[in-house]
C-alpha cells in the first residue's frame, strides 16, 4: 500500500489542462490548412484522394484528407498546415476548408444540450480500418486527457448511450453490426464519424468493401484525421455539447 | 531455393513441379522452417502457390512455388502452422487443400459470405453452453466475434471468427506502387505503422536496388522501438487493468501517451505516419531535437520503470498472472507463433537477432520460458528496456549523411521479402513485380495471422473470466490479419 502511495506521489498529476491558451498540436504536426488560390492546381495533382480542389471553388476537403501533407510538399505556397487542432464540423460540407475560412463544428439544439450537455454517454463502433481513431479515443479515458470530467464516458452497452462514435470505413461485414448498434441506442441519439475511414472512406476511399456509413443514418458531428489527434477529438465533442465557445 | 532477405531474387527460379514442391515443402517445414508466407497468386488462367520458409537458428529464408489449377495437397496436419494459410488459399483462390482438417472461411470476403457465420468447433453435453461475444465488444476495441465452448465457467475450447476489419487493403498494392500504396502500408495495423511501412519500404528498396542511408535506416530504428515502446506500456497497463490493480494500469496509460507525444516530436503523427518513405525517411533529428528526446525518453523510462515495479510487485497481481492462459513451448512452436508470446513460451525468435536489418547488430533478446501471462508480461518490461536502451545509444551516435536515396523503378519479374520485427512479432512483406515493374502482388503477414490460435490455445481449461486477461496478453490486431 506505501509502495502504491510513494508510486502515487511519483508520477505527479498529470491530466492536461483543457481547454487552454497555446494549446495546439507538435511543430511538425498537420492541423488546419490555410489555403491560397495560387498553386492551388499543383497542390490538388499531388493528393491522391482527390480532397483538394483548384479552379473557380477552390476549396480542402478535410473529410478526404489523410494528413499526409503531399499537398502541402508540391505546393507550399498554396498550402500550409497550421498547428491548429480544431477541425471538426457539423456538417459534411462545412469540412471544406476554403481560402476564406473554416466552420467550426455547431452545438446540439436546446433540447439535446439540456439532455446531453453534463453528461454524454458514448457507445463506440470500430467498422473498419486500422484501429488509430479507437487508440486515440481510448487515450481520452487516460489519466492524461480524462475526458470523465466533462461528464464524456464510453459506455459498455448501446443501451446506455446517447450517441454512437464510429470510426472506420464501414465494412460491408460490420454494416449489419452497426445498423443493429444504432437501432438498440435509444432516441433521441447523436451520431459521430471519427476520423477521415468514418467520413469518407480515408485510405480505403472507394473501395467496394467499404460502403460506408449507410445514408439514413445522420451524422451530428464530423471529426476529422487519420487519426485524429486526441485534441481534435475532445475539442469536438465537447464543442458538440456546447462546452466550449 | 535460398534467397536474402531484403534482397530482390530471380522470381522463375523459385518453381518447382507439383509433386517436388509439396515434397519440399514438407521436408523443409520438418527441418525447423517456419513458415512466413504462404499464397496463391494467379497466373495464366491458374495458381501460383508461393511459400517462403524460415530458418530462425541460421537466418536462411528459402523461397519455393509451384503452379497449381486445382485442389492440391494439404500439408496442415502435419504442419499446424499452416492451417490458416491454406484456409486463406482456399478462401482467395479457390483451391482446395485436400485433407485440410476444417476450411472455416478466414474472412468472410467471398460473394454470399456472412461475417460470423460458418460451422464452427462446437461441445456438445447435456451441461455444455456456449457464450457468444461480438463483433461489437463492450470496450473501444475492434471488431471480431468469440464463442466459448464451457462447461460452468471452464472453457474447452475458443472458437473465432474475425473477417470484420476485412477493407481490401493487400490487394490494393498490385499494380503499385503509387502514390497511396505507403498509406496502405501505414494502415494495415494502425498501431504498427512504422512496423508494417519500414516492411513494405524494405521490399520495394530491394526491388529497386536501393541502399537506404545508414542515418535513415538508424531513424527507422527509433521509431521502430518507440512504437514498441507505446504499445508494451500500454500493454502492461490494460493488463493491470484487468487485474484490478488500478495504480499501475493508469501510470502506464498515461506514460504511453508519452512514447506516443515522442513519435509526433519525430514525424507529426503519434502513430509514425508520414515517417517512412521507400528510400529513407521524410523526417531529420537536428542536435536539438536529438537532446529533447532523450531528456524525454530517460524521463518515461523512469516513470515506467516505477510503474512496472508496482506491478510486479504486488502480490494479487502475480497470483491473477502466474499460471493463466498457459501456452506450452510445443504448442508455440507447433503454431508457428511470433514475438513476445513466443519468447513467453521460451521460443527464441526475434527479427532482429535471427534476420539482422538495418541498425539491428548483435541484437540479444529477451526470453521468458513458462508461457503465461505473467511470462507475456515480463517478457514486455523486458524489451521495454531493451528498446530504451537502444534509442538512447542512437540517440548519441546517429549517423552523419542523407536520410533518403532515390528509389529507382522496380526490377522486373523480380521478387523481395522483407521482415521486420514489429511490436507483435515478425512482419512480412512479400513483394512481386510483373515483366512491366509493377507489383504483381504484395503479400502481407502480420504476426496476427501466426498468433490468433495460440489464443484459443491459451484458454484451453481456463475460465470465462480469464478471457479479457489472456486476450490482453496476446494483444493481438483483428485489422492487421482482415487486412
Amino acid at each position: 500500500m506505501i509502495k502504491a502511495l510513494t508510486a502515487r506521489l511519483r508520477q505527479g498529476f498529470r491530466t492536461l489542462d483543457f481547454p487552454a491558451a497555446g494549446l495546439e498540436l507538435p511543430p511538425r504536426g498537420l492541423g488546419l490548412p490555410r489555403l491560397r488560390s495560387a498553386g492551388l492546381e499543383k497542390a490538388a495533382a499531388a493528393c491522391p484522394y482527390g480532397a483538394v480542389a483548384a479552379g473557380p471553388d477552390p476549396g480542402l476537403d478535410l473529410g478526404r484528407c489523410v494528413f499526409c501533407g503531399a499537398c502541402a510538399r508540391a505546393a507550399p505556397e498554396a498550402v500550409e498546415f497550421t498547428r491548429d487542432y480544431r477541425l471538426c464540423a457539423s456538417a459534411r460540407d462545412a469540412l471544406v476548408v476554403t481560402d476564406k475560412d473554416h466552420g467550426r463544428a455547431g452545438t446540439l439544439g436546446a433540447d439535446l444540450r439540456k439532455l446531453f450537455g453534463r453528461s454524454f454517454r458514448l457507445r463506440q463502433v470500430s467498422a473498419g480500418g486500422c484501429a488509430g481513431c479507437e487508440a486515440d479515443c481510448n487515450v481520452l479515458q487516460t489519466i492524461g486527457w480524462d475526458i470523465g470530467r466533462f461528464g464524456v464516458q464510453f459506455a459498455a452497452s448501446p443501451r446506455h448511450a446517447d450517441g454512437l462514435l464510429v470510426t472506420g470505413p464501414v465494412t460491408r461485414n460490420m454494416e449489419l453490426a452497426l445498423r443493429k448498434t444504432y437501432a438498440a441506442l435509444p432516441s433521441p441519439k447523436v451520431v459521430i464519424a471519427c476520423g477521415a475511414c468514418a467520413i469518407s472512406g480515408g485510405p480505403y476511399a472507394g473501395h467496394g468493401e467499404c460502403p460506408g456509413i449507410p445514408a439514413d443514418i445522420a451524422v451530428d458531428l464530423y471529426i476529422p484525421g487519420c487519426p485524429p489527434h486526441p485534441l481534435t477529438i475532445l475539442d469536438g465533442l465537447l464543442r458538440l455539447l456546447g462546452r466550449l465557445d | 531455393m535460398n534467397v536474402e532477405h531484403f534482397s530482390s531474387f530471380d522470381f522463375a527460379a523459385s518453381g518447382l513441379d507439383p509433386g517436388l514442391f509439396f515434397d519440399t515443402a514438407a521436408s523443409r517445414l520438418a527441418a525447423g522452417g517456419r513458415a512466413l508466407a504462404y499464397f496463391a497468386l494467379p497466373e495464366d488462367g491458374a495458381h501460383r502457390l508461393v511459400l517462403a520458409a524460415g530458418f530462425d537458428r541460421s537466418g536462411r529464408v528459402e523461397v519455393y512455388s509451384t503452379l497449381v489449377g486445382g485442389p492440391f495437397r494439404s500439408l496442415t496436419s502435419s504442419f499446424p502452422q499452416l492451417h490458416l494459410f491454406e484456409r486463406e488459399i482456399f478462401e482467395t483462390a479457390g483451391l482446395k487443400p485436400e485433407g485440410h482438417p476444417w476450411l472455416k472461411p478466414v474472412r468472410f470476403n467471398t460473394p454470399g459470405a456472412v461475417p460470423g457465420a460458418a460451422a464452427h468447433f462446437t461441445v456438445h453435453g447435456s451441461q455444455v453452453h456456449e457464450v457468444a461475444v461480438g463483433p461489437v465488444h463492450a470496450g473501444v476495441i475492434e471488431p471480431g466475434h468469440f464463442r466459448f465452448q464451457c462447461h460452468g465457467e471452464k472453457v474447452f475450447h475458443l472458437e473465432m471468427m474475425l473477417g470484420y476489419q476485412h477493407r481490401g487493403a493487400e490487394k490494393r498494392f498490385i499494380g503499385g506502387p503509387d502514390a497511396r500504396s505507403i498509406h496502405y502500408a501505414e494502415t494495415l495495423a494502425g498501431d504498427t505503422t512504422i512496423g508494417h511501412a519500414w516492411a513494405y519500404c524494405g521490399a520495394v528498396e530491394a526491388l529497386g536496388g536501393v541502399n537506404v542511408p545508414k542515418r535513415a535506416q538508424t531513424l527507422r530504428g527509433i521509431m521502430l522501438e518507440l512504437e514498441r515502446l507505446a504499445n508494451h506500456t500500454g500493454d502492461l497497463g490494460a493488463l493491470s487493468g484487468d487485474a484490478a490493480y488500478l495504480p499501475a494500469a493508469s501510470f502506464c496509460g498515461r506514460l504511453r501517451g508519452d512514447f506516443l507525444n515522442m513519435t509526433a516530436l519525430v514525424c507529426g503523427s503519434r502513430f509514425g505516419r508520414n515517417m517512412l518513405k521507400p528510400g529513407g525517411v521524410n523526417f531529420d533529428l537536428d542536435a536539438a531535437l536529438a537532446g529533447d528526446l532523450k531528456r524525454l525518453l530517460g524521463a518515461a523510462y523512469r516513470d515506467v520503470e516505477n510503474a512496472v515495479a508496482l506491478l510486479f510487485g504486488t502480490s494479487s497481481v502475480r497470483d491473477r498472472f502466474e499460471g493463466t492462459g498457459l501456452l506450452s513451448k510445443e504448442a508455440a512452436e507447433g503454431l508457428g507463433i511470433v514475438g513476445p508470446a513466443a519468447r513467453a513460451s521460451g521460443v527464441g525468435i526475434d527479427t532482429r537477432r535471427n534476420y539482422p536489418y538495418g541498425p539491428y547488430e548483435n541484437f540479444t533478446l529477451g526470453v521468458s520460458g513458462s508461457g503465461d501471462v505473467y511470462s507475456r508480461a515480463y517478457v514486455r518490461w523486458l524489451e521495454i528496456q531493451k528498446s530504451a536502451e537502444l534509442i538512447s545509444g542512437w540517440l548519441d551516435s546517429l549517423p552523419p549523411g542523407p536520410v533518403e536515396a532515390d528509389c529507382g523503378p522496380l526490377k522486373p519479374s523480380g521478387a523481395a521479402v522483407s521482415l521486420i520485427e514489429g511490436w507483435r512479432g515478425q512482419i512480412c512483406h512479400f513483394a512481386l513485380t510483373g515483366p512491366d515493374g509493377k507489383l504483381r502482388a504484395c503479400k502481407v503477414v502480420d504476426p496476427s495471422f501466426h498468433n490468433w490460435q495460440a489464443l484459443a490455445m491459451a484458454l484451453r481449461g481456463g475460465a470465462v473470466s480469464d478471457f479479457p486477461l489472456c486476450n490482453k496478453s496476446f494483444n493481438l490486431s483483428y485489422c492487421g490479419h482482415d487486412l
